[in-house]
């Protein structure tokens, strides 16, 4: 079988070879580039070893994004991928209206992330953008809903539920319209209740769908910061900083490579966790047969 | 294999740069930092078109979003060998700009007499940041002061002297108190004043709050910084304190100020002179503009872009970029750029050009800023200027936000800052 | 009967609530600034926001470039991927399992988190402000391989093994054999891969440096950061503009796209 080896190899290797330059070299090209400092000017760079990671451990930005990000991703993935599944049941009955509503839902996420957190920006104005006109009319105060810390990183959980919500209900959509119709018959005739069999049947079905939205919501979660760098800069005070902005930061506002990448090998080893957990513990049963 | 082949093959033509390098100077790049669509825009492309039409030399300006971003492009581009040849960037970016080392000097590019009188012509307000170690690394180009503009109709409404804006802090919480509005409900219609208080404009305002007691925020070297210094403290609370009932708790955004003024949300904005012909055109409303104040007088701070050149560029190119600065920062040209933007003109010599004093006589707002100069101090500037900003913001927001007191948030702001420019010292 | 309503107004209160932010900047960019924040019947329509906002940037060259990018990735992912998936389905290999688990590695650690890394390496390459260095991390594709590859694997063998009979080679039976039979995948990733690479960012930001090579998304972030202050109506206009493609796109092929997804078994 020698030859079919060597087809194989022939097959893979372009793709295989543009994966690796691209995902898995410049992954061990970061991590050696955390071990040294930055190049500045007549300075090159020069071994430091474990310095980096230890001016991290003394960074409370550093922590304070590690956090932030841990609360946007707890927030957004379990509720955009709820939300998700609720649109996906909601549009897939004889509803009225119900081509409409599926854009509604959908429209979002055909948009740019960047456009998005533009109309959020007017969306969210204190005063006299909608959301505190409306809030107002209703009697409550004045919000600086991205001025506050204590509002701005909600506001922009909201803005990436907004966003992918309706991403995730189209491969819910798509899964449920491929169950057998004849379960539900089925379950119509053994006088099972809607709520009894959509825990019963229809959900543990859908849970292949569920792990692959998972993982795409755990991606995002760390991947997606375009609105960060539009809305909120990090701020206030932070509030808002996430890992992958704070890199972006680092790497390219403050021009220091090594504490970026530094920052980049944290955010991979979180990753890296996270793909193991998932395809090691939940996706032995679902993924592959 | 058939997909690579097709992909290399593709490669010269997609590949090839956008900006195709410059053999002879003939053709120039340069990074400007507005946004694209901004009336400027159109401004700067008609004084590149007429750069050809008058000497033949192509200037392509690069529009690259505001001060930070444009920074950040310029670094990264010419770390990755495709920088411009110049580019219009903070002039408190110089410290920092140095010691990334990719200057190049205006000495070292060749000032022959009259390139040395040129270098002279300027307000010596706008050179403050441009010479290190006895050489010129600058030169200024759209320049400004903090000003406040305020809503004259506001002020008349509230009872206030529409012709006297208040000199001191005092008078200032005051008008600020007097001016915001509320209705039935308690629900505020219109603020008193509003300060940008956002990474990328706060440190700018407060350099002014901190010049109006007297207090500097760095050295000159921009190897120290003073942000914990009592008066320092004593500007922070002040800001502080204009809120609740003379502005909106919490961090204002520089971006809206001017909508947040257009619209009657706000009575009072300090904002830059480079926003009045803006202003000027869009505001339905008689404004004012005055110099902002100060503990017991008027103080403020200097702040806008400056021409660098960069060390990459051959000498041919460099030399040309040199030239095409000195074209634009004429007298002529500098006062056509400060009537069309609200700019300060970068010499005296432009104020004495007709256009200018004409323009100044029918619209005497637009000397307020120059008239200010003699109370302004410079913007923070010093190593590692990005990420010094960005400690000091970050404390200011805290406070601001009610997080933190003056007195503690600006220790930790001078305890980070000593720690990032110990190197420097 | 009952919860049948309630859940049906409970739907329409989201939709509701899921289109207001898109209405709301539909408003301003349909009237004049002076209404952007007044909800008012008797506001005018106007047309002026959008034509303020096409010719103030280069929204056509901008609209070019990322029809440019997104054909080019789209178009290197399907030669890539289908030679790869189609090994990894149905060949057998000494380190098949090992090298599938290095691709899939990258569903996990996209190219997107490796900013610094992959700048360094485009610099290197002399690729930097160009619209292949946009591309270029994207196109080998883990999620396309394996996407292809589940495909792949439900394809009778009975039909490769006579295609083998008549003598074709090995991309002669990936062409006529495996891709027609794949085409609901295709049709879905595409449609994955077009509005992610559409709809990019922060990497493109890196990457380009001048108007030719800007994609939309950072054409209208460069228009929209404005130190003179924002005009809420223009930028609604604009960042309307310049989702309407693709919009209209998905309007035009919505039935096709989610029916592809059900066929290409993403679920």
């Amino acid at each position: 079988m020698r030859r079919e080896t060597v087809h194989a190899w022939l097959l893979l290797t372009p793709a295989l070879a543009l994966l690796v330059a691209f995902t898995h070299w410049p992954a061990v090209a970061t991590l050696w580039d955390s071990l040294s400092s930055t190049p500045r000017g007549a300075r090159p760079a020069h071994w430091v070893g474990l310095a980096n990671f230890a001016a991290l451990m003394d960074d409370p930005v550093f922590f304070q994004a590690l956090w932030n990000n841990f609360i946007y991703a707890i927030a957004t993935i379990p509720v955009s991928v709820v939300l998700a599944l609720a649109m996906a049941l909601a549009v897939n009955r004889a509803i009225p209206g119900r081509a409409a509503l599926r854009m509604a839902f959908f429209l979002p996420t055909m948009l740019p992330m960047i456009a998005i957190a533009n109309i959020w920006l007017f969306f969210y104005t204190p005063d006299y953008g909608l959301l505190d006109q409306v809030l107002g009319a209703l009697g409550f105060g004045r919000h600086n809903w991205l001025g506050d810390p204590a509002l701005a990183l909600p506001s922009l959980i909201a803005v990436a539920v907004w966003k992918e919500a309706g991403f995730f209900m189209i491969f819910y959509l798509a899964a449920l319209q491929s169950l057998p119709p004849v379960l539900r018959e089925a379950g119509a005739l053994e006088g099972a209740s809607d709520w009894y069999y959509l825990r019963r049947v229809t959900l543990p079905l859908l849970m292949p769908t569920t792990l692959f939205v998972l993982v795409n919501a755990v991606v995002n979660a760390f991947r997606l910061v375009d609105h960060v760098v539009v809305m909120t800069h990090g701020g206030p005070d932070n509030a808002t900083n996430l890992l992958l902005y704070y890199i972006y930061e680092t790497g390219f506002r403050f021009m220091d490579t090594a504490t970026a990448a530094a920052l980049t090998v944290v955010l991979l080893v979180i990753l890296g966790a996270l793909a193991g957990f998932q395809f090691g513990v939940l996706g032995r049963r679902v993924y592959y047969r | 294999m058939l997909g690579r082949r097709a992909l290399l093959g593709a490669l010269p033509v997609l590949a090839a740069p956008a900006i195709v390098r410059a053999q002879t100077a003939q053709s120039l790049t340069f990074y400007y930092p507005i946004a694209v669509g901004g009336p400027l825009q159109a401004v700067m492309d008609g004084y590149c078109a007429d750069y050809k039409k008058e000497t033949g030399v192509t200037v392509n300006p690069v529009y690259a979003g505001n001060y930070g971003d444009a920074l950040t492009k310029a670094q990264t581009a010419i770390k990755a060998g495709q920088g411009p040849h110049f580019a219009v960037l903070l002039a408190a970016e110089m410290h920092s700009l140095q010691d990334a080392d990719i200057l190049v000097s205006l000495d070292e590019i060749g000032l022959d007499a009259d390139g040395k009188k040129w270098v002279d012509s300027f307000y010596p307000a706008f050179m403050a940041n441009s010479h290190v170690g006895g050489k010129t690394w600058s030169v200024p180009f759209q320049r400004s002061t903090l000003i406040a503009y305020y809503n004259k109709q506001a002020f008349s409404e509230a009872g206030l002297d529409p012709e006297a804006f208040p000199k001191d802090w005092a008078g200032m919480s005051k008008a600020a108190q007097t001016l915001t509005k509320q209705d039935g409900s308690g629900r505020v219609t219109r603020w008193g004043i509003k300060i940008a208080g956002d990474l990328g404009n706060a440190q700018w305002t407060f350099g002014a709050l901190a010049n109006q007691v007297g207090q500097k925020l760095m050295n000159e070297a921009g190897t120290e910084t003073y942000f914990d210094a009592p008066k320092t403290v004593e500007a922070l609370t002040y800001w502080r304190d204009l809120a609740p009932r003379g502005t909106p708790p919490g961090i204002s955004a520089w971006p809206v100020l001017s909508p947040d003024f257009l619209e009657g949300n706000t009575a009072i904005i300090w904002h830059t002179t480079g926003n009045l012909t803006n202003l000027r055109g869009k505001a339905k409303f008689p404004f004012g503009v005055a110099g902002v104040p100060g503990k017991d007088s008027p103080h403020t701070v200097v702040g806008g872009g400056n021409l660098y050149f960069f060390k990459h560029a051959s000498a041919a190119e460099r030399t040309a970029s040199l030239r095409f600065a000195q074209w634009i920062s004429a007298p002529e040209r500098a006062a056509d750029w400060s009537i069309k933007t609200g700019y300060i003109a970068s010499s005296p010599a432009a104020y004495d050009t007709p256009a200018l004093k004409q323009y100044v006589a029918g619209f005497p707002a637009a000397a307020v800023a120059r008239d200010f100069l003699p109370v302004a101090t410079g913007e923070l500037s010093t190593f590692e200027n990005q990420r010094i900003q960005k400690v000091l913001t970050d404390q200011i927001q805290a406070v601001l936000n009610g997080q933190k007191e003056p007195g503690p948030a600006l220790a930790d702001a001078q305890r980070e800052s000593t720690r990032v420019l110990r190197q420097f010292l | 009967m009952k919860t049948n309503w309630v859940l049906t107004a409970a739907s329409w209160l989201l939709g509701f609530l899921w289109v207001m932010p898109l209405l709301y900047a539909l408003w301003a960019a349909i009237h004049p600034s002076e209404y952007a924040t007044h909800l008012s019947l008797l506001a005018p329509w106007t047309g002026h926001n959008f034509a303020v906002a096409w010719a103030a940037a280069p929204f056509p060259r901008y609209l070019l470039n990322t029809f440019i990018l997104v054909t080019l990735v789209l178009v290197a992912q399907f030669v890539l991927c289908t030679p790869a998936a189609y090994a990894f389905a149905r060949m057998r290999f000494p380190g098949r399992e090992v090298v599938f688990a290095i691709v899939l590695l990258q569903l996990m650690v996209m190219p997107d988190v490796l900013l610094v890394a992959n700048y360094t390496s485009l610099a290197h390459l002399g690729l930097v402000d160009s619209i292949l260095g946009i591309a270029l991390p994207y196109l080998g594709s883990a999620f396309g391989i394996f996407l292809l590859r589940q495909t792949f694997r439900q394809v009778p063998q009975e039909l490769d093994d006579a295609a083998r009979l008549e003598g074709s080679g090995l991309l002669a039976i990936i062409w006529r054999v495996y891709v027609p039979l794949a085409r609901p995948t295709y049709v879905a990733y595409g449609l994955v891969s077009v509005s992610y690479h559409w709809n990019n960012f922060l990497w493109p930001l890196i990457v380009t440096n001048s108007v030719s090579t800007r994609p939309l998304t950072v054409g209208l972030s460069v228009f929209a950061s404005t130190d003179q202050g924002v005009d809420w109506s223009v930028i609604s206009a604009a960042t309307l503009m310049t989702s309407a493609p693709l919009l209209l796109a998905f309007l035009l092929f919505q039935r096709q796209f989610v029916q592809s997804f059900m066929r290409a078994g993403i679920r």
